[in-house]
């Protein structure tokens, strides 16, 4: 029981009408860990999580949770898994108190466990003053934690966290990634997804890069990033004609490969060391090459997705033969 | 609202055992059984209770039908039909028992479809529930607004000088029977509520369905009135039995036969519907 993976997904495929969401993505998440499924909207991170939770029928390939098979017993595998959605999936119209003895009602527990599990959620997702209050007035943080405490009422081994901390303020993002490291220390596994390398890297001890439905990659967030480089220098050249003389300069220099967008004369080098930067100036100083902007970075999900596909993650499927345009991943 | 967001979502110290996935497995069962289900029934009708007590404007529909199509039809029809208001109130407080049941009917089937698109329904679809608790929860609920209707309505006759010859038991049958049948008509309507794309086109659907059954129905008019290629159609109108069974309940207090074919044909909507309703459900997902 204890190799066996809390996820297992071999070819996963989800097809709307043309449109090929899901294109044949596997996932092994080992038991205890935090899993990131990394990528843009439209990516297919969701179809992904929602075939596995058993909210979407899966049209190819194979899943299993815990050994328990996703397509034949669907019952079985809800009863496993905890769902946290994009969107905070509590009744309006109740107030938070109401929601979570609700979901304890409808998971077998007595009413009276139903209501001391309620306030023990409470009190401890920081709700206890708002827990009678109608959730009309709850800010969208207390929304989600609202939402995240009902996914934890039964302590299921598997939690899916949907862009836990999407539209989140700075310092309620920060108290979210607390929650969830905390879960896994009492022995759940977490599988999320999130569009911030950030995130992935903050709390993700293996995280796979979804484009476009398929995988693209899959390793620790250290060693996607070193893909990158661990920071960015950003240069505007002042006359665009530079462009592959900077090149080669960056490139007998660093041995990197810098990223050139010549519409706008800006080089984008990898930095294996920001320290680094300083030769790079120095060296198209002596060239002769006149700088407009300089600016370091650290790598953006866009850096790690052109890194690792040869296009930004932004950019519309060009070049590619397949029709009917994906209406998702025009959305953002 | 800015002191909640700072407390910190630390867990209560003393954190509870270790989570244990093979444990967890071993647990799991492969379908809700019957008392499971009952008990998740329950609990979504005490959700829907819960709303019906925040939303009070949704009883509107239950309270001024009764009211104001009891007095209105009675003094309009009353005269021309049966010869006066006192003789046409036998005839027409069952109709309009069971033509305010099927409006409440076709609001369960709107509500249900309001509901399943907001997202609490997500939840509910990834919660190890049977399919039929979030149908069948709030129909239970839906029970106080058809007794509500039916009271109202027969205490509105009675005002205006309606008086059974069933007495006070046959009342209550002929309530009791007026729920029932309207609960079991709501399985159609709920049916719809999961079939179709929106709030409205469920009340647009509804509507059609509702206006016939219930005048081309032997609700307001003796069915013998009508052309004979109307009769046909209003004596095996399911709504036909089901009115004048509630006549011999309260103007006789007898349990005739038309008591029992309503009772059959309510159960005979609710074996074909309930089924259709939970698997157009399910497959919404």
């Amino acid at each position: 029981m204890a190799d066996l993976d809390a996820v297992r997904a071999d070819g996963l495929v989800k097809d709307f009408g043309d449109f090929r969401a899901v294109d044949e993505i596997d996932l092994h998440v080992r038991q205890g860990e935090i899993f990131g499924v990394l990528g843009p909207n439209g990516a297919g991170k969701t179809t992904t999580l929602r075939m596995l939770a058993t909210l979407l029928p899966v049209d190819g390939g194979h899943a299993e949770i815990f050994g328990v098979d996703v397509r034949r017993e669907p019952h079985r595998i809800r009863q496993l898994v905890g769902v946290t959605g994009q969107y905070a999936s509590v009744d309006e119209d109740l107030t938070a108190r109401e929601n979570l003895r609700l979901f304890a009602r409808l998971q077998g527990l007595t009413s009276a466990r139903a209501k001391a599990i309620a306030g023990d959620l409470l009190e401890r997702f920081g709700l206890q003053e708002a827990a009678d209050r109608p959730l009309s007035q709850f800010s969208g943080g207390m929304r989600r934690r609202l939402d995240l405490a009902s996914s934890l009422i039964t302590r299921p081994p598997l939690i899916f966290l949907d862009e836990p901390t999407t539209g989140l303020d700075p310092r309620t993002r920060g108290q979210m990634w607390d929650t969830i490291r905390e879960l896994v220390t009492d022995g759940s596994t977490i599988l999320l997804t999130t569009q911030y390398l950030d995130e992935a890297d903050q709390l993700a001890d293996r995280v796979a890069v979804i484009d476009r439905g398929r995988k693209v990659a899959e390793d620790t967030p250290d060693a996607l990033k070193t893909q990158v480089g661990d920071s960015t220098l950003q240069l505007g050249l002042a006359d665009g004609s530079d462009l592959a003389l900077a090149a080669d300069i960056v490139r007998r220099l660093l041995a990197e490969d810098p990223v050139l967008t010549p519409e706008s004369g800006r080089v984008n080098i990898p930095l294996p060391d920001p320290n680094r930067a300083a030769d790079v100036l120095i060296g198209l100083r002596e060239a002769g090459i006149g700088i407009s902007s300089v600016s370091v970075a650290k790598p953006t999900l866009d850096e790690v997705f052109l890194a690792l596909t040869g296009h930004g993650a932004d950019e519309p499927r060009a070049g590619e033969s397949q029709a009917g345009e994906p209406r998702m991943e025009a959305a953002r | 609202m800015t002191t909640s967001v700072t407390t910190p979502m630390t867990p209560a110290p003393g954190a509870p055992r270790r989570v244990d996935p093979s444990a967890a497995v071993a647990r799991t069962t492969s379908h809700s059984s019957l008392q499971e289900t009952l008990v998740q029934t329950l609990a979504m009708a005490w959700r829907a209770l819960k709303k019906m007590r925040r939303k009070p404007e949704q009883f509107f529909d239950v309270l001024i039908q009764p009211l104001l199509f009891t007095a209105m039809f009675a003094f309009i029809f009353g005269g021309a039909i049966s010869g006066s208001v006192s003789d046409y109130l036998p005839v027409l407080i069952p109709g309009i028992l069971a033509q305010t049941a099927l409006t409440v009917c076709m609001a369960t089937g709107v509500q249900l479809r309001e509901d399943m698109d907001k997202g609490v329904f997500d939840r509910f679809k990834s919660l190890p529930i049977a399919r039929i608790a979030p149908l069948a929860g709030p129909m239970i609920a839906d029970l106080i607004r058809y007794g509500i209707a039916s009271v109202l309505t027969l205490v509105t006759g009675l005002i205006i000088g309606y008086r059974p010859g069933g007495g006070v038991l046959g009342c209550v049958g002929g309530i009791a029977l007026t729920v029932i049948a309207g609960w079991s008509l709501a399985w159609i309507f709920t049916w719809l509520g999961t079939m179709a794309r929106s709030a409205q086109s469920v009340q647009g659907i509804s509507m059609m369905i509702m206006f016939p059954l219930t005048f081309l129905s032997n609700a307001f008019v003796p069915a013998e009135t009508l052309p004979g290629w109307l009769e046909a159609f209003v004596k095996v109108n399911p709504v036909s039995h089901v009115v004048s069974a509630v006549r011999d309940l309260l103007n006789h207090g007898a349990v005739t036969a038309e008591v029992g074919w309503a009772v059959i044909g309510c159960a005979v909507v609710v074996a074909i519907f309930a089924p259709l309703a939970v698997r157009s459900y399910s497959r919404k997902m």
